[in-house]
């Protein structure tokens, strides 16, 4: 320490500085860039941004136009059974490679590939295997079963499940492996505790082991859930929200909005209610997760 | 952390011996084919089958000559190898009026994706460092609004940044995209520093201090050789997350400037002309093939990298 007690705006003044960029991005985008989206969304843009505030009018019309209802049920239909089935299959498959088997890093390589993939690459190789002439429908209807109809990228009714299988092969193995580094926190006496009591595996499974883990469970569910909310690049790729809109989706809605439509007012009301949406998952888990206690 | 595997079948070993001398005892060994073992491997085996298959069909498809395709199904091996299809992904496949193939697109990706991967892995580790060594007031406060910033939607961010990068003039250049993916790789990664280096005895640090580094000093000479497996783990996962990004690419670029994924998607979703499906998966398999190639080097640091990112995010 000094002799004479330096100003407190001058302390640690290198690392205040080397900091600038990490406050710039944190105040000028993060804080700024919100504000400033939010507050635009009460105005009349069209082309370019305009400070003519018309209240709620674009919400309304928002919530009045069919291709947004359109793309929040398919985010919902998509985020719930994404987040069900992401889970239970990343669970099992952890499950599994947790039971002391061999080659268990060839099986995880594997399986978590998918995620190295970026989301276009994912979209075109599920579009061309779900392709009705020449995938797997045909090759199932070469094989004898003339019948077999599956063809979710053309069919309006089922195209977000096209999505959805496409969406469950990228991003399950993350899954998994949360899962599994979740598993490997549990207690190995827990195991001997229940064995020696003679409880069956899946029993311990279900009323011990899940409910020890439910930090994890909560961690991965919001993980999953703000990137579900992100869903672009896989719909632009597979289906490029066909057929029609069918399987057009918030992200898509603000896009074409924003740089193609040149309706900017709705772009920003669109965009506002996914931040929402994702206040809603995000605000309750930071609260859960570190209310009270202060984080270290 | 011991071993669970060596450890049971120490225990095991020990069982056997000692059922040797006097009878049998302890539980009855396990068999290697117990129907629990064909469970646990025949199901984990039709997983792994399934998730390689896409990535086998793409192969085949890219090695297949376009009549071939027409007359067999997406399955079987290609009866005539041919290399036409990625010749033509790589140099001459069309977007729009452009026929100079993916090549462009593969150098844009890579003029875009190291500049991007050194500056926000140094603006990262730098901010990592001040958080975890150099605590000043209000620090947690940036950080933690740093933290939630990850969670926001990035279309609620998109204009806002166009605006921005108009006015520095750098909208719709390499400049201003690597800027972006600078900014927002900021987040995971100074998460991922900080903790490192709060996980570093901090005596170290002290000592440093005491004999009169500063802040870059200890920095570039003691936390830096320190920390070289971090900067491993950060790089994986910038390096696969900007080269798979296509949002910032196709907002923030001009066609011209365009990074792989971009003009892949145009290529291979354009409405003109026949659909070359060889030539698509050649394509995309090309795209795909450096964080494929990373992920596949790297192993347990890619895991490690998506874990720091998720368990503490």
């Amino acid at each position: 320490m000094a002799a004479t007690r330096p100003n407190r705006l001058f302390r640690n003044l290198t690392a205040k500085i080397a900091a600038i960029p990490m406050i710039l991005t944190a105040l000028v985008v993060f804080v700024g860039g919100t504000v400033w989206t939010v507050t635009y969304s009460f105005t009349s843009s069209k082309l370019l941004p305009k400070t003519k505030f018309v209240g709620l009018d674009q919400y309304e019309r928002l919530w009045n136009t069919p291709r947004w209802l359109v793309s929040i049920e398919n985010l919902l239909i998509y985020g719930i059974c994404m987040m069900v089935l992401s889970l239970v299959i990343g669970f099992v498959l952890a499950a599994l490679l947790d039971q002391k088997i061999r080659y268990e890093n060839t099986f995880r390589t594997i399986l978590l590939y998918p995620f190295a993939l970026s989301f276009i690459v994912t979209g075109l190789v599920w579009q061309w295997l779900l392709n009705p002439d020449f995938g797997i429908q045909s090759v199932i209807q070469r094989l004898g079963w003339q019948s077999f109809d599956f063809d979710p990228l053309y069919n309006a009714d089922i195209v977000i499940y096209g999505v959805l299988i496409a969406g469950l092969w990228q991003g399950s193995g993350l899954v998994m492996c949360l899962m599994l580094a979740g598993l490997r926190g549990i207690d190995q006496e827990i195991w001997k505790a229940s064995r020696v009591d003679g409880i069956p595996a899946w029993k311990t499974y279900i009323f011990i082991v899940i409910p020890m883990m439910r930090p994890v469970f909560i961690t991965t569910l919001v993980i999953i859930a703000s990137g579900i909310v992100r869903l672009y690049d896989l719909i632009v790729a597979q289906t490029g929200g066909g057929p029609g809109i069918a399987s057009d989706v918030p992200a898509k809605y603000v896009y074409d909005y924003m740089f193609q439509g040149q309706n900017l007012g709705q772009g920003f009301a669109a965009s506002t209610m996914m931040l929402l949406a994702v206040l809603v998952i995000v605000v309750p888990w930071a609260y859960l997760e570190f209310g009270g206690k202060k984080r270290v | 952390m011991s071993d669970p595997a060596t450890m049971s079948a120490a225990v095991v070993g020990s069982d056997a011996a000692s059922g040797a001398l006097s009878g049998p005892r302890g539980p009855k060994p396990r068999r290697r084919f117990s129907r629990r073992n064909v469970f646990i491997y025949g199901t984990l085996i039709v997983v792994a089958l399934y998730y390689l298959l896409p990535l086998y069909v793409m192969i085949v498809t890219s090695l297949k000559g376009m009549p071939e395709i027409r007359l067999g199904n997406i399955f079987a091996p290609p009866v005539e190898v041919t290399f036409q299809p990625w010749v033509k992904a790589w140099s001459e496949a069309c977007t729009g009026l452009n026929c100079d193939g993916l090549s462009r697109g593969f150098w844009n990706s890579v003029r875009i994706t190291v500049p991007s991967v050194l500056l926000s892995i140094a603006i990262a580790s730098v901010n990592g460092y001040a958080l975890a060594n150099w605590r000043f007031k209000g620090a947690d406060a940036f950080f933690t609004i740093l933290i939630f910033g990850a969670f926001i939607p990035y279309q609620v961010m998109l204009y806002p940044i166009v605006i921005l990068l108009r006015e520095m003039g750098i909208y719709g250049t390499l400049g201003g995209l690597v800027m972006v993916h600078s900014i927002f790789g900021m987040p995971i990664l100074t998460l991922l520093f900080r903790n490192y280096f709060t996980s570093l005895p901090e005596e170290l640090f002290k000592a440093a201090r005491v004999d009169g580094a500063g802040f870059w000093q200890i920095y570039l000479q003691i936390m830096l050789p320190m920390s070289l497996p971090i900067f491993v783990v950060a790089m994986i996962l910038q390096v696969t997350g900007i080269w798979n990004d296509f949002l910032f690419g196709v907002v923030y670029t001009k066609p011209d400037l365009y990074p792989m994924t971009v003009q892949l998607n145009n290529i291979v979703n354009s409405v003109q002309g026949v659909k070359e499906y060889n030539v698509n998966m050649a394509a995309t398999l090309l795209t795909g093939l450096v964080p494929l190639v990373i992920y596949f080097v790297s192993g347990k640091l890619f895991v490690r990298g998506i874990a720091a990112g998720a368990v503490k995010g």
